[in-house]
């Protein structure tokens, strides 16, 4: 048996090229670990100061180190990554908004005198994770960088953790997050039973040569559940508005965005490798029921964050909608619906973020009253942020929305496309009620404008910047979309099993 | 000599049958420790089925994945066991009714 | 049965001798050496710092807990070196500075539970906990006996 594993092993130990394959992982890794051990060792004042920017450092590093790892497209240690253009975008993405996240939480963490070393370095270990999912084409990899992810946002979650509320929405994560996980896991075993092997390019290669065994597709409608839970669609969706109510709220920024990114670039590479009219259906309803559930009970919220929350139950059906039009049309939908929908959100947390105040006390739609008077350029920038939501023209929401759905209607969905044009509708009207709120009414309570602070300021012009520039421009990011969805389609070749072989065959592309 | 093979689906069905009682528990269950055993015990029930098919492909990865997953829960374990403790000081209970202060 | 059988098991002969020796004259070495005082608390029955007499379900410090789940991911984290030992000389170099790396991120971890005062136990705790944000009372730190956590006395739970 251990003849099978070790030669294959010993011909190819990893090149240099392997290393610069994960550099980005090893550079935020590394500033995770500078900021944890610095922690204990700083007083909590410098602490709060220093600690910050070095997570910042290591998120622009982390960014620098994903141009060099662009550089060398391939495999790397086994087949287990494969850095293509599709791998590279979602690093971009993710690592951006671990930055933003961090600049946001400046304030946050000095409001809600929350001490700061475990958090910032938390954020980079959960980066490591989304942004090694997206690279990682072996499920046992992809299942250990989900729980990397997880198990980092399970603890940021509950990081108010003398707040009943944060404590609890933490505690509600981690049980039904693990459970998720847990049949993640299911699948991945059930799928290395049908196929021999969990690297996803073996899997295809073995699905292909013959008719598809039962096994494997109860094994994808498991990771399919998993992978539901990550991205909060229905019916998988109960946990999220809870945990987003009672997380911190740029965590809930982060949450929302970055392991949702990454858990659709997992599924994207899951939907490749199965005939995807296997899980259609699964795929269809569940995007109908997201969208339907999501939008609905946005309506009756009064709780801003809890109000996203379904807002982005709601999105994440819009974004099934792509999956749902086959992979070839659909991807690149998806990946500009995800870069769009992490500019809008992270910053309309960036202003919940800021609004909240100490012990997060505003977060009612009612405190949003009068906030166009009272700090004018702040509900300017919430207004551009959930006009981008609704999907308004001349914001990145409305190319992503389009997007989505012109793919769905070139695959001929028809219905599906009727459920998310009217859900959009229906969802135009809870965002269009707080900008009522924040422009038509006047305050009732007695609310503290605290200025803006220059961290929070940053990294709201980056997200509006982004907004308005995939609204604006949207052709450079589609086109590169467009050509990394491209690069996805498996590889037939038979040097596959040979992870020699595949060295050279993919360098060269 | 009684024969030593045991097929595969014998262990599987064993790997599915503790994979459903771990969901069951999940689902029935109200202390939040006994919820999170349950998923412990799922976990194990996936253990199970990897080694069980590390053994029919004659693939060693399979039983390499185990301790990976081991590593992970116990990961998780730790994480776990913390948010449980953070829950109980602030809420003086681990009964899942009664942490209740979100609605669900 | 030919005489290379059993010296095939040569190498555990002489490892038990060494073991068993060692932990000889380690003990017999204390005792011939030590300095012996003996108090009423030294006499006491050792229960992992616990009371050894009164209620067993009395509440104990969440430092037990914390310490328990220290030891269970150092330990579970170990289990990477099993499989590692093995193919270590057909690995070579890499597979060396790989492992020293795997430990170099599993120290860091273990310096950062030390510098945090995870690993303080008695008055001397209390000071750094309180600097690391574990509230934990003095008085109970000194009487051994602590009141964090209880999972004992928790009615409701099924």
């Amino acid at each position: 048996m251990s003849v099978a594993f070790l030669p294959g092993v010993l011909q190819t130990l990893p090149q240099n090229a392997d290393y610069v394959r994960i550099l980005p992982e090893i550079v935020l890794s590394v500033f995770g670990m500078i900021v944890m051990v610095l922690e204990p060792l700083l007083d909590e004042k410098t602490g709060q100061k220093i600690l910050g920017l070095i997570a910042l450092a290591g998120a622009l590093a982390g960014l620098a180190a994903t141009w060099f790892m662009a550089q060398v497209p391939g495999v790397a240690f086994w087949n287990m990554i494969r850095v293509d253009g599709f791998s590279v975008f979602f690093h971009v993405l993710v690592i951006a908004i671990a930055a933003v996240v961090i600049l946001s939480s400046y304030e946050y963490m000095a409001v809600q005198r929350i001490r700061a070393g475990e958090y910032y370095a938390l954020i980079l270990f959960g980066t490591v994770g989304v942004a090694l999912m997206s690279s990682a084409v072996e499920l046992v990899l992809i299942f250990i960088a989900l729980e990397i992810s997880s198990i980092s946002s399970y603890v940021l979650a509950g990081f108010r953790r003398h707040e009943a509320a944060s404590a609890e929405s933490s505690l509600k994560y981690f049980l039904l997050g693990s459970f998720a996980t847990a049949f993640f896991l299911y699948g991945v075993a059930l799928m290395f039973g049908a196929t021999g092997s969990t690297n996803i390019d073996l899997i295809a290669q073995a699905l292909r040569a013959g008719p598809i065994p039962l096994l494997a597709f109860v094994a994808v409608a498991l990771m399919f559940v998993g992978l539901g839970f990550k991205v909060a669609a229905a019916p998988f969706h109960i946990w999220t508005p809870d945990v987003y109510e009672g997380a911190p709220a740029p965590i809930v920024g982060f949450m929302s965005t970055a392991p949702k990114a990454a858990a659709f670039a997992v599924l994207l590479r899951v939907v490749f490798v199965i005939n995807v009219h296997a899980i259609f259906w699964v795929i269809w309803i569940a995007a109908a029921l997201s969208m339907t559930l999501g939008n609905v009970s946005a309506f009756v919220q009064d709780n801003v964050k809890r109000l996203l929350a379904y807002s982005s139950i709601a999105h994440a059906g819009y974004v099934l909608v792509a999956f749902a039009a086959a992979p070839q049309l659909g991807t690149s939908a998806v990946m500009f619906y995800t870069a769009a929908y992490a500019a809008m959100n992270l910053g309309a947390f960036a202003v919940v973020t800021h609004f909240a105040n100490a012990g997060e006390r505003y977060v009612t739609l009612e405190d949003y009253e009068g906030l166009g008077r009272s700090s004018p350029l702040l509900a300017a920038t919430l207004t551009i942020f959930l006009l981008s939501l609704i999907g308004i023209p001349m914001t990145g929401g409305f190319f992503a929305k389009f997007y989505v759905f012109s793919a769905a209607v070139k695959a001929n969905l028809i219905w599906l496309t009727i459920i998310g044009v009217l859900n959009s509708g229906v969802g135009a009207y809870y965002y269009l009620r707080i900008i009522v709120m924040m422009y038509m009414r006047e305050s009732r309570k007695e609310i503290p404008v605290t200025p803006t602070p220059l961290a929070l300021r940053v990294a709201l012009a980056v997200c509006l910047v982004a907004t308005l520039y995939l609204g604006l421009f949207p052709g450079r990011v589609l086109q590169y979309a467009q050509d990394s969805a491209q690069q996805l389609v498996p590889q037939t070749s038979p040097g596959v099993t040979s992870s020699a072989k595949v060295h050279t065959a993919t360098e060269t592309f | 000599m009684v024969p030593s093979y045991v097929p595969l689906s014998y262990y599987l069905l064993l790997s599915g049958f503790l994979f459903a009682c771990g969901v069951v528990g999940f689902l029935i269950k109200r202390n939040i420790i006994t919820i999170f055993m349950s998923i412990e015990l799922m976990l194990n029930g996936v253990n199970l089925s990897f080694v069980a098919f590390a053994a029919h492909w004659h693939a060693l990865a399979g039983q390499v994945f185990v301790f990976f997953v081991m590593v992970v829960a116990a990961a998780e374990a730790a994480v776990g066991l913390a948010i449980i403790i953070a829950v109980y000081r602030t809420r003086e209970t681990l009964n899942v009714d009664q942490v209740n202060l979100l609605k669900l | 049965m030919p005489d290379n059988y059993f010296a095939g098991y040569l190498p555990i002969l002489i490892h038990i001798v060494l073991v068993g020796g060692l932990a000889t004259v380690i003990i017999s070495l204390s005792w011939l050496i030590g300095e012996r005082k003996p108090t009423r608390a030294k006499m006491a029955p050792y229960e992992s710092g616990m009371a050894p007499v009164g209620d067993a379900r009395g509440r104990f410090s969440v430092q037990f807990y914390l310490v328990a789940m220290l030891f269970i991911l150092f330990d579970v984290e170990a289990v990477f070196l099993y499989p590692w030992a093995v193919i270590l000389r057909d690995l070579g170099h890499f597979g060396l500075w790989e492992m020293l790396v795997y430990i170099a991120i599993v120290l860091v971890g273990f310096f950062y539970v030390w510098k945090k005062g995870v690993l303080e136990w008695g008055p001397a705790a209390v000071r750094s906990q309180a600097a690391s944000g574990l509230r934990i009372n003095l008085r109970d730190v000194q009487s051994g006996v602590q009141v964090d956590v209880r999972f004992n006395d928790q009615r409701g739970g099924s």
